[in-house]
């Protein structure tokens, strides 16, 4: 699917495909080497800082990681419309310095995905792959399903967006 | 691919119309017959029929004719949910990536100043 590509292109372009039934792909290439890059992901301090844009609208309330092959995590960011913080917690997997991390996505149940992150370093840039790799693909469909569902006035305004941003590559 | 652009075409341009969208809304809410949409954006019988076939080639509605009534409601046109729902997940990402980038520079500039490297 063709939908996934940035308009503004050169080395910031963040790209998102479904790759299979049950799999999202994510790529960003980051001005920097691996091992920053990672640290950036494996320090709570630092991931805090960029996790949860502002511009989302949620603010991080709690972060909490361990962030060691066996190891923990748990978030909760909070919303003007919640009632209460939307908390998220998973293990991880795998933690290869500089290179992999694994987590799992356990807020979901067992619906959730299996998140895996890999970094490559090109030229001292890096390419970060972030894979969801979904139980099934009623999971992954549902997932679709529930963000769409948050009413139909969002919907258009993405669709609004999307049509300026097909526009603009024509 | 042709299939996709051709698809897209057809939903956006069932889209481009105000008339439609707000059908889409009104149908979001509840389902209806077209006499009922017909009545509620003071349109003829006609006119609405051609909105709602529009809309239902798109994918977008689905009627179902029971006795006299025909009455729609919202179809579920996956491609265009989907393309639209990893469209914002596409910008949710990117949205991190770019304070992310920022973190990065600012790591590389501490290296550099304390004469690491």
């Amino acid at each position: 699917m063709d939908a996934g590509s940035d308009p503004a292109g050169g080395k910031a372009r963040t790209t998102a495909q479904r790759t299979s039934d049950r799999e999202l792909v994510v790529t960003r290439t980051i001005d920097g080497p691996a091992r920053l890059v990672f640290e950036a992901w494996a320090k709570p301090e630092l991931f805090q800082r960029w996790w949860a844009p502002t511009s989302f609208g949620v603010t991080l309330i709690s972060y909490e990681a361990d962030v060691r092959t066996g190891g923990g995590y748990r978030l909760e960011m909070g919303h003007p419309s919640f009632d209460r913080p939307m908390v998220f917690f998973g293990k991880y997997l795998e933690v290869t310095p500089g290179a992999r991390l694994v987590w799992t996505n356990d807020e979901g149940g067992e619906a959730g995905p299996v998140t895996t992150v890999t970094f490559e370093e090109n030229a001292g840039a890096t390419l970060v792959v972030v894979h969801e790799l979904y139980p099934s693909k009623e999971a992954l469909d549902e997932a679709v399903a529930s963000g769409s569902t948050s009413g139909w006035g969002e919907q258009f305004e993405q669709l609004d967006e999307l049509i300026t941003a097909l526009n603009a590559k024509a | 691919m042709v299939q996709l652009s051709t698809h897209l075409d057809v939903s956006f341009a069932a889209l481009s119309d105000a008339t439609r969208r707000g059908v889409l809304e009104r149908l979001g809410n509840a389902d209806a017959s077209i006499s009922e949409l017909a009545a509620t954006f003071h349109m003829t019988l006609t006119g609405m029929k051609k909105h709602v076939g529009v809309l239902e080639q798109a994918g977008l509605v689905v009627t179902e004719k029971v006795g006299r009534v025909r009455t729609c409601k919202l179809g579920r046109s996956r491609l265009t949910d989907e393309t639209a729902w990893i469209e914002a997940y596409r910008r949710h990402w990117a949205g991190r990536f770019d304070e992310l980038d920022k973190v990065v520079e600012e790591l590389k500039q501490k290296e550099l100043s304390d004469g690491r490297r």
